[in-house]
Formats: C-alpha cells, sequence, structure tokens
C-alpha cells in the first residue's frame, strides 16, 4: 500500500457513491431503539420501489441526539428526522424526492447541533464504521502515511506538545509530554495501550468513539506508535460493549489487510500490531496500573506509582497509556496543525471535549463542545434544560471521582482547572443533569456504594473507609444520623484523599465532599429527622 | 452476582455427545501459547462456551496454563463479568448507571423483584429466570435502560418490559 493506492480507494468511493443517501443511525442507542429493524424495512421499500440501485441506505454511527433515536439523515438535502419506526420506512423514501413526511424532523439550526465543534467525532454519523474504504475516502489513513514518510518521531512529539492536547480520560495530563517520557525510557520493547475501559457509569463517549469510527483511534494509535518507538498495541474495552469491540475487531482486521497495521506498513521499516483486551468488569482497571495487571492476566489491582508506566509498565517494558478519545484528536492535530488545534479552547485546556449529556434533561446524548464554553450555555442551550421545566439543580460530572456543581456556579467555564476549583473534575466526559426533584445525599450515596463495590480491596483507607461512608450516609438517609456524623464524615473522606493508593480510593470522597459543600441543608435536614422511605 | 447451582442447572450444561466445547477452549489456549496472561481471555471464552466457571473448568484452565489454582479462583472471582454459577434460562439485567438511576432504574429495580419474586442478583429457585444488575451499559441515552435475554430494551420504564418478563414467566395478568 502507497499513498496512490490510498488515495486510488478514496476516488474510487467518491465516483461510485450514488447521488441520494439515507444514513440511518446503527450505534447502540439507536439499535435499542430499533433502527435495525428501520433499516430493513428502509431497504424492502427501495426494492419494491425499484430504486434500490439509486438510494443507498447506509449504516453509520453515532448522530449525537440518542434520546431521540432512531435517527436517519437524508443526502444530499441533509434533513433529518428523529424517533423514525420501521412504519415509517414509507414516509421517509417520499422525503427523498420532497414528497410529504410527517415524521419528526430535528432542528438542525437547534444550539445542539450549531454549537457544536467536530473534531474528534468529525465522521460520526457520517460514515459506515464497517468498511474501512469509508474512512479512507473521508481522508483516512493519510496522516499516518505522511507521519511515517516525512516526518521524524521527535517532530511528531514536538506537534502533540505545541498543540497543547492534554490527556482525555479525566486527569489531563499534558500528551506530548507523556510520548516524550515513553519515548526516552530505554526498552528492548515499548507498548502503547488505549484505555477504552470507559467505567464511569453515566459515560459513553469511548463507546460511541469507537463504534462510530474505530479507524480513527487505531491511526492514532499507530502515529503514537511511531513516535514512540512501540510495535505492539493493546485496546483495552468494557466486555460491557459488544458493539464496539466487534467494530474494533473488524477494523483491526480490515487495516492489516490494507497493510495499514501489521509489518512495513506504507512500505516503511515501520511495525505496528494491535490487539484487543476484553476488560472483565472492574471499575478500578480505568486506573493505568490496574489496567496493565488486567492486560497481564492478573487481578486489576494497581501498584504504588513512581515508577510510572511511561518507565516501566506492561512487562515492565516503557508503556503508553491514552484514553480514546486522546488517541482520536491526533490525527486532527497533525492534519491541521498544532497552532490551529491551541487556538481552539482557553489557555490551559486547548481543543474540544466531548461530552455524554444525560439524566434530566431533554436533548440527551452526545456532544463534542470547545473547551472553555460554560455550564449554562451546554446545560440550558444545548440540552434545552430537563424535559418538564422543573429547575435544574445539579451538574454530575467526573462520575464516582467527580462532583456536583450547584446551578449558582453554572458561569463555571469548562476547562481542567476551573471544574477542580468548584470540586469537580473534568473526568472522562460524563455530564448527568438532575433537577429539583433529585435527593443530593442520595446521589452521594449511590456513588459511595458504588466505590465501596469497586474497591479492588488492596489499600485499606478504600477498602475500609468506602464502607463506613456508606453506612454512615444510609444511616443519615434513613433519619439515624447525629450532629457528630458530617463532622466524622468529613475527616473520614480527607483520611482516604491523603492515604489511599491509587485515585479511585482518593477521589471516592469527592462526591461526598462536594454535596456537603454545595447541599449542607439537605444533610442537615436529615440529622435527627424522620425521612420518607422510596422517594 | 453468584447464586447457588440447582439440579436443573447442572443438567442443563451438560450436553450430551458431540460436544466439542472443551476442543474449541484448548485451542484458545493453545492460540495464546498456553501463556498465564491469557488468563483472562480464556476465561471469557470458558464462559461464553460453559455459562459459567465450575470448579472443575477453574482447575482445568489452572492446570492447562500451568498456573496455581488459587491465581485462577483469584481473578474469577476479582471481575464482576465472570459468574461461578450458572445463571437461569432468561436473565434481565436493570442498568443502575448514573443516568439510568437518576430516571428511576431503583424504582424499575423494585418493581422487577416484586414481580419475579427473585431478588436482584439471584434466580429463580427453578433456574428459570435471573435478575442481574449492571454498572453502566453505555446506553445513558436511553435511560433508564435493561436488557432482556441479550436484547437492549431503552426507556425501559415505559416499554413493555414488564408484559414480556410477566409472559416469561408465565404469569397472567
Amino acid at each position: 500500500m502507497d499513498l496512490h493506492e490510498l488515495e486510488a480507494i478514496a476516488e474510487r468511493e467518491q465516483t461510485q457513491r450514488v447521488r441520494l443517501r439515507i444514513l440511518c443511525c446503527a450505534a447502540a442507542g439507536c439499535q435499542a431503539s430499533g433502527s435495525l429493524e428501520l433499516k430493513r424495512r428502509l431497504e424492502t421499500v427501495l426494492t419494491a420501489a425499484g430504486r434500490l440501485a439509486e438510494v443507498d441506505v447506509i449504516p453509520v454511527g453515532c448522530m449525537g441526539l440518542c434520546g431521540h433515536g432512531p435517527l436517519v439523515r437524508l443526502e444530499p438535502s441533509g434533513e433529518m428526522f428523529e424517533r423514525v419506526t420501521p412504519a415509517d420506512a414509507e414516509e421517509i423514501v417520499a422525503a427523498l424526492d420532497g414528497g410529504s413526511c410527517q415524521v419528526p424532523r430535528c432542528d438542525r439550526n437547534h444550539p445542539f447541533f450549531t454549537r457544536q465543534l467536530p473534531i474528534v467525532l468529525r465522521h460520526c454519523g457520517q460514515i459506515n464504521p464497517e468498511r474501512i474504504e469509508d474512512y479512507i475516502a473521508a481522508g483516512g489513513y493519510r496522516t499516518l502515511y505522511h507521519v511515517i514518510h516525512e516526518m521524524t518521531p521527535s517532530e511528531v512529539i514536538n506537534a502533540i506538545t505545541r498543540s497543547g492536547l492534554r490527556g482525555r480520560g479525566g486527569a489531563g495530563y499534558p500528551t506530548g509530554l507523556k510520548w516524550a517520557t515513553v519515548a526516552k525510557s530505554p526498552g528492548e520493547r515499548k507498548f502503547v495501550i488505549c484505555n477504552a475501559d470507559e467505567g464511569d457509569p453515566g459515560a459513553f463517549m469511548d463507546r460511541s468513539v469507537l463504534e462510530s469510527d474505530p479507524h480513527l483511534v487505531l491511526e492514532g494509535m499507530a502515529i503514537a506508535a511511531y513516535a514512540v518507538g512501540a510495535e505492539q498495541g493493546f485496546i483495552y474495552v468494557r466486555g460491557e460493549y459488544p458493539l464496539a469491540i466487534d467494530r474494533l475487531q473488524k477494523a483491526i482486521v480490515q487495516a492489516r489487510r490494507l497493510g495499514l497495521l501489521g509489518a512495513q506498513i506504507f512500505e516503511s521499516g515501520f511495525n505496528f500490531r494491535t490487539d484487543i483486551r476484553v476488560g472483565a468488569g472492574a471499575f478500578v482497571c480505568g486506573e493505568e496500573t490496574a489496567l496493565i495487571a488486567s492486560i497481564e492476566g492478573r487481578r486489576g489491582q494497581p501498584r504504588p506509582r513512581p515508577p510510572y508506566p511511561a518507565e516501566s509498565g506492561l512487562w515492565g517494558m516503557p508503556t503508553l497509556i491514552n484514553n480514546v478519545e486522546t488517541f482520536a484528536n491526533i490525527t486532527a492535530i497533525l492534519e491541521k496543525g498544532p497552532e490551529w488545534f491551541a487556538s481552539i479552547g482557553t489557555e490551559k485546556s486547548k481543543g474540544t471535549k466531548v461530552f455524554a449529556l444525560t439524566g434530566k434533561i431533554r436533548n440527551t446524548g452526545l456532544i463534542e463542545v470547545p473547551m472553555g464554553i460554560t455550564l449554562r450555555e451546554i446545560v440550558t442551550e444545548i440540552g434545552g434544560g430537563t424535559p418538564d421545566g422543573t429547575p435544574v439543580k445539579a451538574v454530575q460530572t467526573g462520575g464516582p471521582s467527580g462532583g456536583c456543581i450547584p446551578a449558582s456556579l453554572f458561569d463555571t467555564p469548562v476547562d481542567y482547572e476551573s471544574l477542580a476549583a468548584v470540586g469537580s473534575i473534568m473526568g472522562s466526559g460524563g455530564m448527568v443533569v438532575m433537577d429539583e426533584h433529585t435527593n443530593m445525599v442520595d446521589v452521594a450515596r449511590f456513588y459511595m456504594e458504588f466505590c465501596k463495590d469497586e474497591s479492588c480491596g488492596k489499600c485499606i483507607p478504600c477498602r475500609v473507609g468506602t464502607v463506613q461512608l456508606f453506612n454512615m450516609l444510609t444511616r443519615l438517609r434513613n433519619g439515624q444520623g447525629s450532629g457528630n456524623d458530617l463532622i466524622e464524615i468529613e475527616a473520614l473522606c480527607e483520611l482516604m484523599r491523603e492515604t489511599s493508593l491509587c485515585g479511585l480510593g482518593q477521589s471516592a470522597p469527592n462526591p461526598v465532599l462536594s454535596t456537603l459543600h454545595y447541599f449542607r441543608h439537605e444533610y442537615e435536614r436529615l440529622i435527627g429527622a424522620e425521612v420518607e422511605h422510596g422517594s | 452476582m453468584t447464586t447457588p447451582a440447582t439440579k436443573a442447572d447442572v443438567d442443563r450444561s451438560a450436553r450430551p455427545a458431540g460436544d466439542n466445547r472443551r476442543k474449541i477452549l484448548e485451542a484458545t489456549m493453545k492460540r495464546f501459547q498456553y501463556q498465564g496472561d491469557a488468563l483472562i481471555e480464556v476465561l471469557h471464552k470458558a464462559q461464553e462456551l460453559y455459562g459459567f466457571l465450575s470448579p472443575e473448568l477453574l482447575n482445568e484452565v489452572a492446570e492447562r496454563l500451568r498456573l496455581p489454582p488459587s491465581r485462577v479462583y483469584g481473578v474469577a472471582t476479582f471481575y464482576h463479568f465472570f459468574s461461578l454459577a450458572p445463571q437461569g434460562e432468561h436473565s434481565c439485567t436493570v442498568c443502575l448507571g448514573t443516568a439510568c438511576y437518576v430516571r428511576g432504574a431503583a424504582l424499575l429495580l423494585r418493581e422487577l423483584e416484586a414481580l419475579s419474586g427473585v431478588k436482584a442478583g439471584h434466580t429463580s429457585a427453578d433456574g428459570h429466570f435471573s435478575l442481574l444488575t449492571a454498572r453502566c451499559i453505555g446506553a445513558c441515552g436511553i435511560a433508564p435502560a435493561a436488557v432482556l435475554d441479550g436484547e437492549v430494551i431503552g426507556h425501559a420504564d415505559r416499554s413493555d418490559l414488564t408484559a414480556r418478563i410477566r409472559a416469561l414467566l408465565g404469569r397472567e395478568e
């Protein structure tokens, strides 16, 4: 495979493309709403009308507005329909020619669409994720070619550093710095790991990217491997994501067949093969040393750092671990230049962030927004507020490691530092909206129950602390608390933060502390008071 | 997620002649060159083939991969995905992720517990039905979500989920 052959594939795709296309969302959310049956029905209708040759029905990845699925978009008109049922197939086909169609349309001028800036999600909902040719036609694998043939590894690292990209898994470590550390660490072999163990409940960004555009992640990984000097990669995916695993597997096979992964990529001396490792359901495996232990076939228990995986990771070798979304940013940065990327976002947080907007919100779904946008813009404009107009009380970011930000602070810009300053974290991108009916003590207890179950049991502060906190919160909720409880809870939270071994234990108190800080009256109301059960 | 095995389950998991599951498992281990590192991959395959990981199966894997049985048992019990007891013929998993929780998944679960008479995480005594919970299945856009025999059901609170489970259990309205 060389550049000419790559361009020949793209050209063939363009010329063979029929004018009329029906794009039908086939990501997990819309599939659960019946999009596969709808696609079959559309094909039946087209066959009956003898139009199968002039209209293509294409299964695509996530179109974003998951709560209103199944979604369908027509090309070239760009019209988009929501909540489409198989029975609507005739009308959708009629709409191709401008016929009457009563199926609800999505307003493409709504802030949900206009306020977004898709970089990571630029192909989502546009291409068929199961065909590498679609990705190549959209410009795919060109960046990898240019990197291998025209850039040195240090030039690649330099570009990533200048872009200001920070890790999208949540902690926000500068990506270029991490790559540089792995590149200069001595080791007979090096590894690249893609962390797709998206365990944060309420988050589905990585799942959507893998289901909608798997090659984008593979290309980013291959470029990273070239930059740090690795020849082997692993993608650690949650076992709960069968569709993502399936599409990733297909993508790897297709790329290998075309010589875009494997030995002598683009007829160069660069080799890179990558394998999938399926997680077995342990939240702690999102922590990098636990993830490495899991790939090595052991219990997913973290170990103290340093040494960091960049120096001593998988099988003791220098290992680069980045999140799905981080890898998905790489090709765009190298294609359009680090300065372009650095011009987006805020001073310290560059680029965009993908969020899974869920909970009590009208427009549930997947969004990508520039860093620095305010929470209010996301919740009110993009999300459209709560479905029944009940006032929003708080938004939760960062899952079990994050916090609840009250509505009074919704002018906070979304960047790593600002979210930390208000007691939460950027996290991987889960954003759960809560309305006035949500009981914040219950929310804190919910997260603590999660952390209690997910604690790996290795260090005592986390193993015992999460159980104690959960019991105290349960007592409080049941009206059996006393005035001392809040002081004890705070002291225990502090202890866990300071002394736990890994991020899970250190950040487990965050949901409790942030709700105690902003919604203390809800806790105080419970002390010594009777409460209704099951509210 | 562990439930005690019933006789019906054991009978069901035993297949007549022509059972090539051992062969498939052996091929998987061979593909990984019997490396201990491949333990989780091998356990995934074993559970896919047998439905759950019995003590005999775990011992066999330990032997083939030349690992101490304690290590294999330790890994199998560490991860939620692995089940050491058989599951019901039919199963319903209610997602308890944050988005589902905020949208009333706990109420839905209580309703299903009452309907089936099976407590969350357990299997009915006749081995017919398991009621399970999940941390998050990533279907937050259509919360609350549930999985009935492998099929994801969105907006489960206003779907026909309860009617379908009632039908599975052979109960009339």
